[in-house]
């Protein structure tokens, strides 16, 4: 009877801190973009400005998650299959992203990069504009989204092992083939997986891009950098319509991470 | 290594160049000092609840059953997939000035340590649930029928296997939450000595072209991500070890 009484208790905690914490807040956002039908919401989002911040998002994000997914496979194949000096340097560093502070990741582009910076002179004498454009954008983007891939794909190479490598490499399989015949169709679900995490960093983030963007209207403004432009402008309507796209992007991100979750692990 | 490790070195180089005094000096300056102070404080606050809620959270996840179970386990990542800023802003709809339920927190410590709570709540239940996932519960069923209370229980079988997962959660949030930016923003009002976060003081420092004073303070924090990184690798360590 006290374990009953115990576990509904423990029940109740859970889901009120859930409910609390994320829920709420969340439906509350729904209910207030919504509370005048749908035109509102419509019409804030397809301002010129608005839609241009969704464009900016959207291509930085369609660079960034290629790079990543390229970079996190050869790092995750790196560290699990071969050895060599700097392993353990290589290993920490890829984690750092995710311990860093957004805006440490952009003031430390903003030194690199900026007019004073150590690449800044000789960019600007060749007239290549990095900070405050696109490429820098893009950069911090690569930054802060680095090791969702590598982390996810480590532990399925590792548990897979390299029995099957090596019988195809025995059998006369050449390198490239063994990673497209073998390698890449064992991880398929871990890539996958990693690829849609870091999707949802790189539509997400704001600290980095916000030391580096400048935050030029119309130009360098990104999703999240409108939304907060729109909230100190006053137009709440606006803001909350930009959420909630940003949100149901969000929503489909869970959806897609509770479907593959299971096959990741049975693979 | 180009893309991280560079950019860090700049920064490195940037906050030291003009000789430990200036660092020292921009470090202990009043407003960075008690942003610094608030940053750790309010985030060990927030580890400490997490360790408690995330674990309770773990807990109901993997050992209860009721409908709706597969719905509450994907909500858990949302704080993850959801931009930093809209979480700032939602806080802010609920329990801000218009607030419905009448809680107002905007631009307060609270606002702080809510939006803290927020980004980091699925690091403890995510690590803890694996570990909980494994430990088979005839352990617990056969303690309890040797007449152990659920409490005994929990604190001399449950607790000593799950500890190894709620540090490195804990460790991991505690990381989170110091560097936290986007969604403290909104909510906290960036109030210099009240409720100015460390990151936001960075953003300021940035703003007004003072990036040496930026720079030292950045250093700071990415001390602390590197300590809390080695320490989440110790416990990684010791716990594998603790296995065999």
């Amino acid at each position: 009877m006290r374990a009953v009484v115990s576990r509904l208790g423990l029940r109740a905690i859970a889901l009120l801190y859930l409910a609390i914490i994320l829920v709420g807040p969340l439906a509350i956002v729904f209910w207030r973009t919504f509370e005048d039908g749908f035109a509102p919401a419509w019409d804030a989002l397809t301002t010129p400005e608005t839609l241009n911040a969704f464009k900016l998002t959207l291509i930085i994000t369609a660079i960034a998650v290629p790079v990543n997914t390229v970079f996190g496979i050869v790092c995750a194949l790196a560290i699990v299959r071969r050895r060599f000096p700097g392993k353990g340097v290589l290993n920490a560093f890829i984690d750092l992203p995710l311990a860093l502070s957004p805006v440490v990741v952009g003031l430390a582009l903003f030194l690199l990069y900026g007019e004073n910076g150590w690449f800044g002179g000789w960019l600007s004498e060749h007239g290549i504009q990095v900070l405050f454009a696109l490429p820098s954008m893009v950069i911090a983007t690569i930054f802060v989204s680095l090791p969702f891939v590598a982390r996810e794909v480590i532990p399925t190479l590792r548990e897979i092992g390299d029995e099957q490598e090596q019988a195809a490499r025995t059998l006369g399989a050449g390198g490239w083939q063994t990673f497209w015949r073998i390698t890449l169709p064992s991880i398929r679900w871990a890539v996958i997986y990693g690829v849609i995490l870091t999707t949802a960093r790189c539509l997400g983030e704001y600290g980095a891009v916000a030391v580096v963007s400048g935050r030029l209207q119309g130009e360098t403004e990104t999703a999240t950098l409108r939304v907060q432009e729109r909230y100190e402008a006053f137009d709440l309507a606006g803001a909350y319509a930009i959420s909630i796209v940003l949100a149901l992007i969000a929503i489909l991100v869970l959806v897609a991470m509770t479907v593959i979750r299971p096959r990741e692990e049975t693979a | 290594m180009v893309i991280v490790g560079l950019p860090l070195a700049a920064l490195v180089w940037e906050a030291t160049s003009q000789g430990s005094q200036s660092f020292w000096d921009a470090v202990s300056s009043p407003e960075a000092a008690a942003a610094l102070k608030l940053t750790v404080g309010a985030s060990l606050a927030v580890s400490l609840l997490n360790a408690v809620l995330g674990t309770i959270t773990a807990w109901v996840l993997i050992r209860d059953d009721f409908r709706g179970k597969t719905l509450v386990n994907a909500i858990i990542d949302l704080p993850f997939a959801l931009p930093t800023i809209v979480a700032g802003l939602t806080l802010l709809a609920l329990y801000g000035p218009t607030s419905p339920v009448g809680i107002d927190v905007a631009f307060t410590r609270a606002a702080i340590v809510l939006a803290l709570m927020f980004v980091t709540l699925p690091f403890v239940v995510r690590t803890v649930q694996p570990v909980l996932q494994e430990l088979d519960p005839e352990l617990e069923e056969a303690a309890q029928s040797l007449g152990a209370s659920t409490t005994t229980t929990f604190r001399r079988i449950v607790l000593p296997n799950i500890l190894p997962g709620i540090l490195s959660g804990v460790a991991l949030a505690f990381a989170k939450a110091v560097g936290e930016f986007g969604s403290l923003v909104i909510i906290t009002g960036n109030i210099p000595f009240k409720t100015e976060v460390s990151s936001v003081h960075i953003y300021g420092r940035i703003e007004s072209g003072d990036s040496a004073g930026a720079a030292a303070v950045a250093v700071v924090l990415l001390g602390i991500s590197f300590v809390t990184l080695l320490s989440i690798g110790a416990i990684r360590h010791y716990a594998t070890r603790h296995d065999r």
